[in-house]
């Protein structure tokens, strides 16, 4: 397919690659500006508590210290879905809530500032299960949130905004089918998407309403949308992104921080600078939402699904700003992974007083397969269902639908998976090694190999709108104006690729503005999987448009008309005879030609990952190890090679395969306290411990855009865990309910383990 | 608790009142203390780099000596700058990030085009670390296997998963360095 291509599916460096590998990228914490203060925040020792008084006169008297901000003294800006969560306020609910801000001419005299604040608390109980606080006469989190269930729905996603998922009859779907199972999974160890940079920005208020930031983030114009609502609608709020040093999610959003330097700017007149420490950033930033459902299934013998019915519930911590999209968005997949045509699958998302929960890669749909998935496999184990040819039959095929996040119905118009599925089959050997339910795949003494396989699939990939402007310069060059950031995935040079091929200039002729909220387009930003077909799609229509607008001036010059044009390196001729043909500057050097292109959202298409993957157990041990790693998908068409490859690797990482295996945030549940809030306690994969990864990736072209693309980074996490789980299972001979497969989990279910 | 934090005392009787860094090649002479510019005896070497020379390319990410991404050559060996006191670094010689290329000619270390070429990043935060800490592989081991690599690189997180194209990098890297050598 790509061969048709200049810049297309071939590998080309990356535009940062000479300042990533040089040190010269900069990064906000790489920012200095003139008379810049530095922002700490002083932080609640307890999980539940009202502050009764605060002398921070001490504070206020250290040389150095700019500000000392605490909830009387700040506007009562607020945020959350709905907005109930104060940017400070009276009552603290999580151990690292914000109980002041400081601002100082040094991080060091900011920090030594904070032990200068005394602080009174009236201390109130606390809760850290979900099931407790759903109990009447639990500690109350918020008085907005009776019974510390959170408001169900995004008004985003419009007035129908899926809350669950609820059609046909469940009791008759039961009574068709030749099994029903019920279980209960829970997915609760909270990993933590944990990019190397930490949160950070720089603020500068400028009176009486301007307020400037430089981010570090996904999606630097959505900044601008949501503090424009936090900030009581009365703040002209300009971000400014740049190279940001991984999110997964995680950075989409950082109101808080953003508001807190915002504050202090104010109070003081200065920029200030606020970089989360590692331990903040562990234990004060957001984290994967808990799951766990109980639920029953009805299955047939040939593998189809008669019924799901189900308590979803979603521990958001202490409060939320994006969990109900996540639950509108993993209800949707749900639907994308599985045909069924009775379901009552009821999600309850919960308040408790730990650290807040909030977007991470895989956003819902990885949270909810990793429960629905083994639910679906007791079912499976009883009538000796092969899970590969379960998932493969199950997965949405072209003229399937589902209802999507904004609650109305859409038919799927994509290509079948079913090709690289059996592609990614083959290739790990699933007929081979599959040995049926509950089986090794082999054994070797006291260590024994099991297999999992897992599916995902989402329809953000052409979720939310994009703008975006494309500019041509008599020089022979274009910038792309699109205001996306560079967070790892290589789309702002994969869009300037796009840019490069409709234009046929060469890609050193293109450069992507900086991704600043004032003079680009709109943009939701480069989330889930979205940046190839939805961002894509706006910047080829721009390049498109741009093209469109020179031949227009230039067609007075050559005859003809502008159909009849067409442009290589710089120069633009006619087709039917092409020894017209004038270059770009023929525009004149006192006119540059803007192209516009918006993409509108568009559900009706879904990306796939399926992985497989096999394990070894050692039964007297414990120890889990992952060998080796198959993932699955059709892509379209091939952007960029190496940063696919990257992509696709990534499923282990950032809160995804190794979720199931060893990371885990500890919560101590009697005093809320994150006992992993460093990266020695907190487990992650290094060098040596690399397992074998091969990816399957087709490219049968979907009716996206010119190219046939569609996006696929995201979801590479998404698939892994609930297979480590079933492989896990196979290998041992028993099933485990839980993550991750810790070595002590592992002997407790093979009856090894103590008492606990 | 101090009030004032310059009144903070320093080691009585400490007789080196300033240091000596060569840092790129370049050597640069620095006041102990606690007056703006100087380093105070609580700097570490990443802090020192970063905030008081402006060498930004050097990143720090756990503060906590965990994951490498900090790390430097002092004297040709991987340290982590985040561990490392300035003060205890009187008379070292440190190389960055930003002193990797050929300070003459300007061309980039085969280690750096290596990475570029095989796109061994995605965010790119931990790459200058992790470029440093291959750098000082190479030099003890210019032939290295993938087993070394690895075990090299055991103290360098990366959270994209870019280790299997760092791997290629590397061991590409230790290619071009032989092919230059005949």
């Amino acid at each position: 397919m790509t061969a048709a291509y200049r810049f297309i599916g071939k590998v080309m460096p990356r535009k940062d690659a000479l300042d990533i590998v040089s040190g010269t990228s900069r990064y906000v914490s790489d920012i200095k500006l003139p008379d810049m203060l530095h922002c700490k925040v002083l932080r609640s020792p307890h999980p539940h508590a009202r502050i009764v008084r605060v002398d921070k006169s001490g504070a206020e008297a250290l040389e150095g210290v700019a500000a000392v901000l605490t909830w009387q003294d700040v506007p009562d800006w607020k945020g959350g879905t709905p907005r109930h969560t104060r940017v400070l306020d009276e009552k603290v609910r999580f151990v690292g809530d914000a109980v002041a801000l400081v601002a100082a001419t040094t991080e060091q005299i900011a920090e030594e500032a904070l032990d200068l604040i005394k602080v009174e608390y009236e201390l109130m109980p606390a809760v850290f299960e979900m099931e407790d606080a759903l109990r009447p006469g639990a500690p109350q989190i918020y008085d907005e949130y009776p019974g510390n269930v959170v408001t169900p729905g995004m008004p985003f996603f419009g007035p129908k905004n899926l809350k669950d998922v609820v059609m046909g009859d469940v009791e008759s779907g039961f009574a068709q089918a030749d099994v029903v199972t019920e279980g209960t999974f829970g997915y609760e160890n909270m990993p933590n998407p944990l990019p190397p940079e930490p949160p950070g920005v720089i603020a500068l208020w400028e009176e009486p309403n301007k307020l400037t930031l430089w981010v570090s983030n996904q999606a630097s114009y959505m900044d601008t949308v949501t503090l424009f609502h936090v900030m009581e609608r009365q703040v002209e709020v300009r971000s400014i992104g740049g190279p940001c040093g991984g999110s997964f999610g995680s950075k989409f959003m950082s109101w808080q921080m953003q508001c807190h330097a915002a504050l202090l700017s104010r109070a003081t007149g200065k920029p200030v600078k606020f970089i989360f420490t590692k331990e903040e950033h562990l234990a004060a930033f957001v984290l994967r939402p808990s799951s766990r459902m109980n639920a029953r299934v009805g299955m047939k013998k040939d593998g189809t699904i008669t019924a799901v019915a189900g308590r979803w519930l979603i521990d958001t911590g202490y409060y939320s700003m994006t969990t109900q999209s996540q639950v509108a968005v993993g209800c949707g997949e749900v639907q994308i992974m599985v045909r069924c045509p009775n379901w009552d699958l009821r999600p309850v998302i919960v308040c408790t007083n730990r650290n807040a929960s909030g977007i991470v890669r895989g956003f819902g749909g990885q949270e909810l397969k990793c429960i629905l998935i083994p639910l679906l496999s007791l079912a499976m184990e009883k009538l000796d269902i092969d899970p590969f040819l379960f998932l493969k039959k199950n997965f949405v095929k072209p003229g399937d639908g589902y209802f999507w996040r904004d609650g109305i119905w859409y038919t799927y118009r994509g290509v079948d998976y079913g090709p690289a599925m059996d592609k990614g089959a083959a290739l790990f050997g699933w007929e081979e090694k599959w040995k049926g339910w509950l089986k090794p795949s082999s054994t070797a003494g006291a260590k024994k190999r099991g297999v999992g396989v897992g599916v995902h699939g989402n329809a953000d990939i052409g979720e939310d709108a994009s703008e975006a402007y494309v500019r041509i310069h008599p020089s022979g060059k274009a910038v792309l104006f699109s205001c996306v950031t560079e967070h790892g995935t290589g789309q702002r040079t994969n869009f300037a690729k796009m840019v490069a091929e409709v234009l046929q200039i060469p890609l050193d002729n293109v450069s992507v503005a900086p991704s600043d909220s004032l003079t680009n387009p709109y943009e939701f930003g480069p989330a889930g999987s979205r940046g190839t077909y939805a961002i894509g799609s706006a910047v080829i229509r721009a390049a498109e448009d741009a093209r469109k607008k020179l031949f227009e001036v230039l067609v007075p010059r050559l005859g003809g008309d502008v159909e009849d044009l067409d442009t290589m390196d710089g120069l633009v001729f006619s087709k039917s005879s092409p020894e017209k043909k004038v270059p770009w500057k023929a525009i004149g050097p006192d006119r540059t030609v803007t192209g516009y292109g918006r993409f509108e959202p568009d559900y009706t298409l879904t990306n796939c990952m399926m992985t497989f993957l096999e394990v070894e157990v050692d039964t007297e041990t414990g120890q889990v190890t992952l060998l080796r790693v198959v993932n699955a998908t059709d892509a379209g068409c091939v952007i960029d090679p190496q940063g696919l490859r990257g992509q696709l690797n990534g499923c282990l990482g950032s809160a995804g395969i190794d979720s199931a295996l060893f990371e885990e945030t500890v919560l101590d549940r009697t005093t809320g306290h994150i006992l992993t809030g460093n990266m020695i306690d907190y487990k992650w994969r290094v060098f040596p411990d690399l397992p074998e990864i091969e990816n399957v990736v087709l490219e049968t072209p979907f009716p996206s855009h010119r190219f046939g693309a569609v996006g696929v980074g995201e979801v590479a996490t998404s698939p892994g865990p609930s297979a480590i789980l079933m492989a896990v299972s196979n290998a041992i001979g028993t099933r485990l309910y839980e993550y991750p497969v810790t070595p002590d989990r592992v002997l407790r279910a093979l009856g090894k383990g103590g008492a606990r | 608790m101090a009030k004032n934090r310059r009144e903070r005392p320093h080691k009585a009787g400490a007789k080196t009142a300033s240091i000596t860094l060569t840092v790129n090649g370049r050597i640069y002479g620095l006041e102990v203390g606690g007056a703006p510019g100087a380093v105070d005896p609580a700097h570490t070497l990443a802090f020192t780099l970063r905030e008081t020379l402006g060498l930004t390319g050097t990143k720090v990410s756990c503060d906590n000596g965990a994951c490498g991404c900090c790390t430097v050559l002092m004297d040709d060996k991987a340290v982590l700058s985040c561990m490392t006191l300035t003060v205890e670094c009187d008379g070292k010689r440190v190389t960055t990030i930003e002193g990797l290329r050929d300070a003459e000619t300007g061309r980039l270390d085969p280690l750096q085009q290596a990475f570029i070429d095989e796109t061994a990043f995605q965010c790119g935060f931990c790459t200058p670390g992790i470029i440093m800490s291959a750098k000082a592989l190479l030099n003890e081991n210019p032939r290295p296997s993938q087993e070394e690599v690895k075990e090299a690189l055991a103290g360098n997180f990366c959270r994209c998963i870019s280790h299997y194209q760092v791997i290629d990098a590397v061991m590409a890297a230790s290619t071009v360095k032989e092919e230059v050598a005949k």
